[in-house]
C-alpha cells in the first residue's frame, strides 16, 4: 500500500493513497467527478472526451489522467466548470445524432446518464445533423455511427487473440469514424463481442440478438443518482419561497412537428387534472379545439418543432400572445424523432415517400405541392431556433409530473425539484 | 509498436514510407496493397485504414498522372485563389475533390504549403508552382497535356531575404561556414554546450517558447537510452515559411543544432520530420547529410570525438497540420495516425518509441547552432534584455516586399511593416491562425517575449479585406486539420463554423457574438492540444478589438421576439416540387 497523502477537493481535505487515479479516488471519497471515456483498466487514460474538466493547481485539467499527489489542489463544482463539463456532453449530442427513445442502450447509457447527473434540459449549440451511415456489415455486431462519441474505448480495448486491433479510428477532424474490421471481428469470442458492446458508454456497437434493452426502471440509470443526496441538487430551483396563491392562469398548448405524445402526457396527470383545471384556464389548445388567439395566455408550451411553414406561423402567433413559452419534449426542444430526416436532403425524403415508395399508386406518384398545404422545411427546426424559449421540458414524452411540477413553478413560484427519476430523455 | 518478433515483420515506424513509395508508384493505396501491408506490419487492416486516412496526401482512391494541391489558405485567398481555382478546373475539364475517370489530372485543395510570399501556389505531383494566374495555368495545363515533364516547367522558388540586422546583430542569416558549432562542441563538453544555451536565454521558435537549454537537460538527465533527437519541420502554422528558407538555404546550420543537442543530451539518431509538402527539399537535405558523412560531421566518431556517433535521418509526414504538434509528431513518427498524445509526459521523458527526445523546430536548432558557434555573450547583446536574439518573420499579405527578415527581438511592429513596405496594414495576423490578432491600434507594440510573442507567421491585410472571410478562413482550417480525438475541437471548430456562417448570411444578433466568446473559451480550456485550444483565439480576439467592424455584421437583441429565419433559404429544396 502507498503512502497516505493530502489533497483538496473544493476546499475539503482528503486523506488518499499517492499516485492514483483522480477520479477513482474522488468516488471512493463519495465525490462525483463526471466522465466518460474514463475506463479503470486502461491505463494511461484516454483522456478524449475531457468531460471530467476541472481546475487542478489552478490549471484546466482532465481530472482522469491526473494522478493523486501531495497537496494537490482540485477545483470541482465551481459555476463555471460545472458549465464547461455540461457544455461538453451538449456537444456531444449536438454531433451525434442521439435519438434516445429508439436506442437500445438507453437507460444504460453513459452519455445520457451525464446529462442526467447534470440536469441538461437542452443543448446550447446548434445541433450539426451530419449524415452518418450504420454499419450492417460485420455479420455479428452493428455500429450505429450516429451515437459514437469518439471515446476510443473500444480502440484500445479489443483486441483478438492475437492482439490484432478490430476497432479503429479513422479519417480526421469532425470526419473521423470508428471503424470495424470485419476479419478481425469474426475471430472474436461471442464473449468478447458482447464485451465490446458494454465497454462501449453509448449505443454505438450492438450485436445482433443480444439486446440490452430492458424495461423502464430496471435500466442502470433510471432510479438513483450517484451523487450523495446532500450534492444532488435539485435539477431546478424554484424562483420564490412565498406560499403559493392560486390565481387562475390561462394556458395555451399546441402540437407542431410531434406526435401529441407530449400532450398525452399532459392528460396523464389523471386526477391532478381535475385540481388543475381550478387554477388554469385552456385557451388555444387541441384540448379545447380553440383555433384562434383571441387573448393574451400566460404560458404557452410547445410540443414538436417546425417542419413546415405552418409550424412557423403558429410559433410565432404564440409567442406573440404567450408570456411565457415553454418547448416540451425532445422534438420542441432540438427536432427529436422528426429530426431523423434532417440528415438526408428533403428531395430524397419526399421522392422515397412518394415517388418510389412500394404503396404508390402508379399514375398517383407526385410529390404534394399547393397552395392550401404548408410547405415543408428543408429540416425540422427546433423552437428556440425560430423565436426565443424561455424554457425546456426535456423527455420523450417528458414525465407528467415533470410537465406540472414546473409549469405550476412557472405560473405561480411553487417549490419544486424534479426527481432523478423523472427526468428523462425517453 | 508491434511486439512480434518475427523477422518478416516490417518495423512499424516505415509505415509511412511504405505507403508513400507504393502510392508514389501507383497513384493511390489499393485494397490490396493495404492488405499486404498490414500483413506485412503485423497490424489490422483497419489500423492501416485508419492511418491512411489520417493524412490528407494519402489516396484510396485512384488520383491521376498530376495531382495538383492548390493552397486555400487565407494569403492564397486574397491573392486570388478563386480564380485560379476555376482556372484548374477549366483547363482540366475535373472538378476539385472530385476523381479524374480520365485519371489524367486530380485537383485537391490544400492548406498552407509553406509558399506565402508567393501566393496562389499549388504542388503538382509535389514539384512547387508559385505566383499563378489564369494565364500560367492555362500554360502550365498545356504543357502538362503535351507531356512536358512537370520538374522541367515548375518554379524556382527564391528564398525572398529581405531583411537582416546589421554586423554582428545579425545572428541566423549570418554568413555560414560549415562545421564552426560542431568542431566546438568537444572542448565545451556536454554540460558546457547546456550551460550557454541556458545562458543564452533561447527559446523554442516553433510556438510554444520552451527554454531549450532546459529542454535539453532534462533529456540529459534521463537515464534511459537510446536517445533521439527530432527536428519538427513540419511547419504548417499557415503563413510560415522560414523554416522552409532555413532549410533551402542553411541546412548546414540545422543539422549542426541536431548534432550539437545530440552531443549534448547523448543520443545516437536524429531524425527530421519533413512535411510532404517540402518535399521538393528533401533532395538537397539529402545531399547535406551525405556532405557531412564525408566529412566526419555525422557517423562515427563524429567531428572526432571519441565514442559520439550520430546519424540523421529525413522522415516525410503526408499531410496533417496537427502533427506539428510535437506528440503528435511523435506518434506519427512511429506509424501511427497524428494524434497528440494526453498529456502524461513530456517527450524528455517518454518521446518517441517511449524513450527520452528532444523535439525542436527548424529554427531553434539553428539558433542554437550559432549560439554554440558564437557565443552567448554575443547573442546577448542582440535583441533586448528580456528577450534577447533575433527571431525570423515570414511576412506576407498586403504588402510589397513579402519574405523572409530577420529582425531582433524587440523591434515595433511598426517598423517591420515600414521595412516590408505595407501602406495601408489594418489587421495583421501574428504566429499564424492560432496566434493573435492586432489592430492599427497596437503598431507599437513590440515582438518579444514580453510583448507580441511571434512564432513566425506575419500575415497583413489591408483595410479592403473583409475580417469575417479572414476568420472563417482560419475556422475552416482548424475545422479540417482537428484530429478528432477529443471533443471540444472536433465538435466545436465545426460548431463555430456554422455559427459563424449565421454572422455571414445576415441572421445573426449580437448575443450571437458572447455566444462565440463563451463557446471559444470552453474549446480553450478543455482541448487536448494547442490546436483546439488556440482555433478560435483570433476570433475572439478580433470580436474584441475590431468591434466597429463587428458591429455591422448584426442587430441588437431585442427587436421582437421572432427570430430571424432564412425562409427562402430553407424552402428552397421544397420549391422545386412546384410546378
Ligand atoms: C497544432 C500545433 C501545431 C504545431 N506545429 C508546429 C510546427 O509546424 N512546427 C514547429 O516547430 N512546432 C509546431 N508546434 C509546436 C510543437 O508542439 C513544439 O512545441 C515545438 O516543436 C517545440 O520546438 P521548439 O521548442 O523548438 O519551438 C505546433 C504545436 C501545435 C499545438
Ligand atoms: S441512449 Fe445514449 S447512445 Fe442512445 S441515443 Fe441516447 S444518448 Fe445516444
Ligand atoms: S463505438 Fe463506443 S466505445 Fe467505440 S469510440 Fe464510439 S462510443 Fe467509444
Ligand atoms: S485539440 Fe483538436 S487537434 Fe488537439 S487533440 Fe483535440 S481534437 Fe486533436
Ligand atoms: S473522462 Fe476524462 S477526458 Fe474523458
Amino acid at each position: 500500500m502507498s503512502k497516505k497523502i493530502t489533497i483538496k477537493i473544493d476546499g475539503k481535505a482528503l486523506k488518499v493513497e499517492a499516485g492514483r487515479n483522480l477520479v477513482t479516488v474522488a468516488e471512493e471519497n463519495g465525490i462525483f467527478i463526471p466522465s466518460l471515456c474514463y475506463y479503470e483498466h486502461i491505463d494511461p487514460p484516454l483522456g478524449t472526451c475531457r468531460v471530467c474538466t476541472c481546475n487542478i493547481n489552478g490549471k484546466a485539467r482532465p481530472a482522469c489522467t491526473a494522478k493523486t499527489e501531495e497537496g494537490m489542489d482540485i477545483e470541482l463544482d465551481t459555476k463555471t466548470l460545472l458549465d464547461v463539463r455540461s457544455a461538453i456532453v451538449e456537444m456531444m449530442f449536438s454531433e451525434g445524432n442521439h435519438f434516445c427513445p429508439a436506442c437500445e442502450k438507453s437507460g444504460d447509457c453513459d452519455l445520457q446518464h451525464m446529462a442526467y447527473e447534470m440536469g441538461i434540459s437542452y443543448t446550447r449549440f446548434p445541433h450539426l445533423f451530419k449524415d452518418r451511415m450504420i454499419d450492417f456489415s460485420p455479420k455479428r455486431m452493428v455500429i450505429e455511427h450516429n451515437r459514437c462519441v469518439k471515446c476510443h474505448r473500444c480502440v484500445e480495448e479489443i483486441h483478438t487473440d492475437d492482439g490484432a486491433k478490430v476497432f479503429s479510428f479513422c479519417n480526421r477532424g469532425n470526419e473521423t469514424i470508428v471503424s470495424i474490421d470485419i476479419e478481425q471481428e469474426a475471430k472474436l469470442s461471442e464473449e468478447q463481442a458482447v464485451n465490446a458492446m458494454h465497454i462501449c458508454p453509448t449505443g454505438a456497437i450492438l450485436v445482433r440478438g443480444k439486446s440490452i434493452a430492458r424495461p423502464f426502471g430496471d435500466r442502470q440509470f433510471d432510479m438513483e443518482s450517484v451523487k450523495k443526496p446532500e450534492n444532488a441538487k435539485a435539477v431546478k430551483k424554484a424562483k420564490s419561497k412565498k406560499a403559493p396563491k392560486r390565481d387562475k392562469k390561462v394556458i395555451a398548448t399546441t402540437s407542431l412537428a410531434g406526435c401529441f405524445g407530449c400532450h398525452m402526457s399532459m392528460l396523464d396527470v389523471d386526477l391532478g387534472l381535475l385540481d388543475l383545471i381550478e387554477v388554469v384556464d385552456f385557451h388555444k389548445s387541441p384540448i379545447t379545439d380553440i383555433k384562434k388567439f383571441t387573448k393574451k395566455c400566460d404560458i404557452g408550451l410547445i410540443e414538436g418543432g417546425c417542419c413546415n411553414t405552418e409550424n412557423i406561423e403558429v410559433l410565432r402567433a404564440f409567442r406573440k400572445n404567450c408570456k411565457i413559452l415553454v418547448s416540451v419534449g425532445e422534438c420542441a426542444i432540438w427536432g427529436g424523432v422528426p429530426a431523423m430526416r434532417n440528415t438526408i436532403p428533403l428531395a430524397e425524403c419526399l421522392e422515397e415517400a412518394y415517388l418510389d415508395s412500394m404503396t404508390t399508386e402508379p399514375e398517383e406518384n407526385v410529390v404534394p405541392y399547393h397552395e392550401d398545404l404548408p410547405k415543408i422545411l428543408d429540416k425540422v427546426y427546433p423552437c428556440h431556433e425560430i423565436v426565443k424559449i424561455d424554457h425546456h421540458i426535456p423527455g420523450c414524452p417528458p414525465s407528467p409530473n415533470h410537465i406540472w411540477k414546473a409549469v405550476s413553478s412557472l405560473l405561480w413560484g411553487d417549490e419544486f425539484s424534479v426527481l432523478y427519476s423523472e427526468f428523462k430523455y425517453d | 509498436m508491434s511486439t512480434s518478433t518475427d523477422p518478416s515483420v516490417v518495423d512499424r515506424t516505415k509505415t509511412l514510407d511504405c505507403l508513400w513509395s507504393f502510392q508514389n508508384a501507383n497513384g493511390y493505396i489499393s485494397d490490396g496493397f493495404l492488405k499486404q501491408c498490414a500483413a506485412d506490419l503485423d497490424i489490422s487492416q483497419i489500423e492501416l485504414e485508419g492511418i491512411v486516412s489520417f493524412y490528407h496526401f494519402f489516396h484510396r482512391q485512384m488520383t491521376g498522372e498530376f495531382v495538383i494541391y492548390l493552397n486555400n489558405s487565407i494569403v492564397s485567398e486574397c491573392k486570388g485563389f478563386l480564380r485560379v481555382k476555376k482556372a484548374f478546373e477549366r483547363e482540366t475539364g475535373n472538378i476539385f475533390g472530385k476523381p479524374d475517370r480520365c485519371g489524367q489530372f486530380a485537383l485537391f485543395e490544400t492548406a498552407c504549403i509553406g509558399l506565402s510570399d508567393q501566393e496562389p501556389a499549388a504542388l503538382i505531383n509535389f514539384h512547387p508552382f508559385t505566383n499563378l494566374n489564369t494565364l500560367k495555368v492555362k500554360r502550365i495545363i498545356s504543357e502538362l497535356k503535351k507531356g512536358t515533364p512537370v520538374e522541367s516547367i515548375c518554379d524556382e522558388v527564391p528564398d525572398h531575404i529581405r531583411f537582416k540586422p546589421k554586423g554582428d546583430k545579425c545572428i541566423l542569416l549570418k554568413e555560414y561556414n560549415l562545421g564552426l558549432a560542431i568542431w566546438k562542441l568537444q572542448n565545451m563538453g556536454r554540460d558546457g554546450v547546456i550551460e550557454v544555451l541556458k545562458k543564452s536565454q533561447l527559446k523554442g521558435m516553433g510556438g510554444a517558447y520552451f527554454p531549450t537549454g532546459m529542454k535539453w537537460e532534462f533529456c540529459k538527465k534521463q537515464p534511459a537510452t537510446p536517445k533521439y533527437i527530432v527536428c519538427n519541420a513540419d511547419e504548417g502554422e499557415p503563413g510560415t515559411f522560414k523554416d522552409r528558407v532555413l532549410m533551402n538555404k542553411l541546412p548546414g546550420l540545422m543539422f549542426e543544432g541536431m548534432i550539437s543537442s545530440g552531443y549534448a543530451v547523448g543520443a545516437e539518431e536524429g531524425i527530421v520530420y519533413l512535411r510532404a509538402e517540402y518535399i521538393w527539399l528533401l533532395g538537397k537535405l539529402e545531399d547535406t547529410i551525405a556532405d557531412f558523412h564525408k566529412r566526419g560531421l555525422l557517423g562515427k566518431d563524429v567531428a572526432g570525438i571519441k565514442g559520439f556517433d550520430f546519424d540523421i535521418r529525413i522522415q516525410l509526414g503526408a499531410g496533417a497540420y496537427v502533427c506539428g504538434e510535437e506528440t503528435a509528431l511523435l506518434n506519427s513518427m512511429e506509424g501511427k495516425r497524428g494524434e497528440p498524445r494526453a498529456k502524461v509526459f513530456f517527450p524528455t521523458e517518454k518521446g518517441f518509441l517511449n524513450q527520452p527526445t528532444v523535439v525542436n523546430n527548424v529554427e531553434t536548432f539553428c539558433a542554437a547552432a550559432r549560439i554554440i558557434e558564437l557565443g552567448a555573450d554575443h547573442y546577448l547583446k542582440t535583441g533586448t534584455p528580456q528577450s534577447p536574439g533575433t527571431k525570423l518573420l515570414s511576412i506576407s499579405g498586403d504588402c510589397p516586399k513579402p519574405g523572409v527578415y530577420e529582425v531582433e527581438w524587440g523591434t515595433k511592429v511598426r517598423d517591420v511593416l515600414e521595412m516590408c513596405g505595407a501602406e495601408d496594414a489594418y489587421y495583421i495576423q501574428v504566429s499564424g491562425p492560432s496566434g493573435e490578432c492586432i489592430s492599427a491600434k497596437e503598431f507599437d507594440r513590440k515582438i518579444a517575449m514580453d510583448d507580441l510573442k511571434c512564432g513566425g507567421s506575419f500575415m497583413i491585410f489591408n483595410s479592403n479585406r473583409d475580417i469575417l472571410k479572414i476568420l472563417e478562413n482560419f475556422t475552416a482550417f482548424f475545422k479540417h486539420e482537428s484530429c478528432g480525438i477529443c471533443t471540444p475541437c472536433r465538435a466545436g471548430n465545426f460548431i463555430i463554423q456554422r455559427k459563424l456562417e449565421k454572422v455571414s448570411n445576415g441572421l445573426a444578433y449580437s448575443s450571437d457574438y458572447e455566444e462565440i466568446k463563451q463557446w471559444g473559451n470552453i474549446m480553450g480550456m478543455t482541448s487536448r492540444c494547442g490546436l483546439g485550444k488556440m482555433a478560435t483565439r483570433a476570433l475572439l480576439m478580433a470580436l474584441d478589438k475590431f468591434p466597429e467592424f463587428f458591429a455591422t455584421k448584426v442587430d441588437q437583441d431585442g427587436e421582437g421576439l421572432n427570430k430571424k429565419f432564412d425562409m427562402v433559404k430553407a424552402l428552397k429544396p421544397y420549391e422545386q416540387f412546384g410546378d
